[in-house]
This record gives structure tokens, sequence and C-alpha cells, in this order.
């Protein structure tokens, strides 16, 4: 196997973990990776060095705007995430928190993701979104306060219930 | 060198917890948040939020991965790919609304591919609108047409059937592709649209199907086994989904 399809493939997993989160499906999450790999494999040649790793974070960062685009005029299904009474605290903190995701905007939740769960650095995603980077951190913060509002209402919300 | 009265920034909160803030403003930025409780607070739940990514999605990333997404896989099968991928961008492009490319390649690179279905719609656009000169060969003599343009370009070309679709083969022309000769195949139904194939040689292996939209043309390609294919048509885009369908079925089928 070459260098590069060896650096391909050692992203694999964190860019599972990155479409799971962005798409919070874990089908579609697949798609969008499965969708990643081809075009990276299919553009080898076309590839000069640099960095595998945004570069496969550009893609599916992308391929997910299309994606999200094309879906724009069909009504959009909320999952209903509550049938799970028994989970336990960990498992509802998770829903919790993807909940909170699916109230970003897209390019919010972007930022939001490949700062916080990738680590990849404000030039980085910068360079990925194709933005200056001081609108990646304005994203970042408005994500940051709205993740915030939306865990903190949450759980004001369990209280009430309680 | 930093000022430590310099109050601290919003934007110094988010770097700080980030790791993006310069090493000799960090201390200031500690100092401050012992004497400022609620940015303390603050920073304090965007960590928290930090934690919860990583507790709700870190298991993904230790799942083992999934066949489909292997490489090996990937590399050795791109027509089996290509085929669940085709459906795939079908569906996308059923329910896609924009005029554009439909599943734009993300780095911008697959260019030759694109400029060649450009030259495949350029091709479309003279020729459909030509009354008595639309092809060199008419589709009367079809097995010569297979023939002669199997020879002139070195790999086969077929005219599919496409009697199903309501479509007579008119004919077809030899053109000058991009790295060499192109077949173009045209088709016509009998209220009078007309469609056509071209193929030329292509420099990727296996490719999903696209859709390219131009004017009130539209073309869907692909490439397989090193040929690019680009039905191109109106604009009535389930039309022509339902012909580059047809194409493709009885091109994989002749196991060119």
């Amino acid at each position: 196997m070459t260098a590069f399809r060896q650096s391909v493939e050692a992203m694999i997993p964190a860019l599972r973990r990155y479409a799971r989160a962005l798409a919070r499906d874990a089908d579609i999450a697949d798609d969008l990776v499965q969708d990643t790999l081809v075009r990276a494999l299919r553009s080898e040649r076309l590839f000069l060095g640099g960095d595998v790793r945004s570069w496969l974070y550009t893609i599916l960062t992308n391929l997910n705007k299309n994606r999200r685009r094309s879906l724009a005029r069909r009504p959009q299904f909320m999952p209903l995430l509550d049938n799970n009474p028994d989970a336990s605290g960990t498992e509802a903190e998770g829903r919790d928190i993807a909940r909170a995701l699916a109230t970003l905007v897209e390019e919010q939740r972007a930022v939001l993701l490949l700062v916080m769960l990738e680590g990849l650095s404000y030039r980085e995603v910068a360079d990925i979104q194709g933005v200056p980077i001081g609108t990646v951190m304005s994203r970042l913060a408005r994500a940051r306060a709205h993740v915030k509002a939306s865990l903190e209402g949450e759980r004001a919300a369990l209280r009430r219930v309680k | 060198m930093t000022d430590p009265h310099i109050p601290v920034t919003e934007d110094e909160l988010h770097a700080y917890v980030d790791n993006e803030l310069p090493a000799e403003r960090r201390g200031d930025v500690e100092a401050w948040l012992v004497a400022h409780p609620d940015d303390a607070a603050r920073v304090q739940s965007w960590r928290a939020i930090a934690e919860a990514l990583h507790a709700r999605y870190d298991s993904v990333a230790d799942e083992a991965v999934p066949k489909r997404l292997e490489i090996e896989r990937l590399v050795r099968q791109p027509r089996k790919w290509v085929y669940g991928a085709m459906a795939a961008t079908l569906a996308a492009f059923i329910a896609g609304s924009g005029v554009g490319w439909v599943a734009h390649g993300a780095a911008a690179t697959p260019t030759a591919f694109q400029s060649f279905t450009v030259d495949a719609l350029d091709a479309h656009r003279l020729y459909v609108v030509e009354v008595r000169h639309p092809v060199e060969v008419p589709g009367s003599e079809r097995a010569h047409l297979q023939a002669w343009l199997t020879k002139r370009c070195g790999w086969d070309v077929r005219a599919p059937e496409l009697a199903a679709a309501g479509l007579k083969l008119v004919g077809g022309r030899l053109l000058p592709g991009p790295t060499g000769p192109a077949s173009f195949l045209m088709y016509e139904s009998t209220s009078g649209e007309r469609f056509t194939i071209y193929t030329a040689k292509s420099e990727a292996e296996a490719t999903q199907m696209r859709y390219a939209a131009h004017g009130n043309e539209g073309a869907l390609f692909w490439t397989d086994r090193g040929v690019g294919y680009v039905v191109s048509g109106g604009s009535d885009r389930g039309r022509l989904t339902q012909i580059a369908q047809s194409v493709y079925d009885q091109m994989e089928k002749s196991g060119g």
C-alpha cells in the first residue's frame, strides 16, 4: 500500500467520528466517509504532498454541505430521541449534546466539531471552510454560546418536570 | 510582551481554551479568570461541552471500521462502488433542486473530467439542431456504425437499445475528444426530442454518476473502465436519468 493510502486509512476512525457528529445519522455518516475516501483515492495522483488530514476533513465538510443543500427543499424530520426511558445518565447526556448540535447552523456545527472534537487549529479550520480566521472565531463563539444555552435549557426543563 | 492590565477579550478566552493563545498571555488570562468568576464559569462550560462531545462520539472512532470503508476494497472494487454510488447520486439528483453540479467534487480536482462534459454538451447543442446532417452514419447502419467507431476510438462503442424509452437511433459520428477521438451517438423520439451519448477516453478508471446542466440542456456523466460517458438531453432530469440508467445498465451487461 502506498504511503498516501496509508495516511488516508489512518484517518478513517477520526473521519467517522466527525461525520457521525456532523450528520447525526450513522448510515449517512458512513456514506459521507465512503464518498470522501473514494474522492481522495481517485485524486491520489493529483495530491502533491501537503496535509492529508486537513484535505480529508475539507472534502467531508464540503460533501456534507452539498448533501444538505440538495435536501434543503425537503421537509425536515426531527428524530424522536426520547424513546428510551431507561437510558443511563451518560446516554442521556449524549442525547443532550446531540440535540444541542442539531440546533446549530451547518457552518457553526462544523467549526465546533473540527476545533473541539477533532482538535484542529483555527488556521486549519479557516482553510477548510475557505474563510478568514476571524470568521472561524466568531462562528465558534456563537456555536459555544448556542450549545451552552441549549444544554442549560434542557436541564432546566428536566428539573421542572421533576 | 503583553500587558497584564489589558482586559482579556472574549476571543482570548476562546483561544485560551483551544490552546491558540500565545504562551506569554496565558498567565494573564489565568489571573483574569481568578478575578472574574463569570468568565471562569463560561470557560468551564465550554470545557464541559468538549467533554460531552468526546464522551458521546469518541466511541465511534474506536468501532471496527465497516468493510465498505476498507481502503483495499475501495481501491480493488471501483465498479461495485460505482454502482452503489450511482444509485445514491441518482437519488440525490432526483431530490436535488438547484441547477449545476450535484455532488460536486470537494477539492475541485476533476477538471479534465468536467471539461470533457462541456465538450460533450457543446457537441450535443451543435448537432441536435441539425435537421439534414445530424450524423455521419445513419442508425439504419447500426452494425457498421458500431464497428467503425470501435475501430477508430479503440474501445468498444455500442449503440444501446433505447426503444423502451421511446428513442430510436438516428446515427453517430466521430468527434475530436480531449485526448483523442470521441464517439457521438444521437437518439430521437417520435416527438422530436433528441438525446446524445458521448464517449471519450478518461484518465479516471471509474467514477460515480454526476449531473451537470447548462442552459436548457442537462447531462449525466460517469466513467467506467477508463471510458467516460456523457448522456445529454433536455432539462427534464427525470427523463434524462431514466435514459442514462438504461445506457449504464446495457454497458454494464455488455462487459466492455
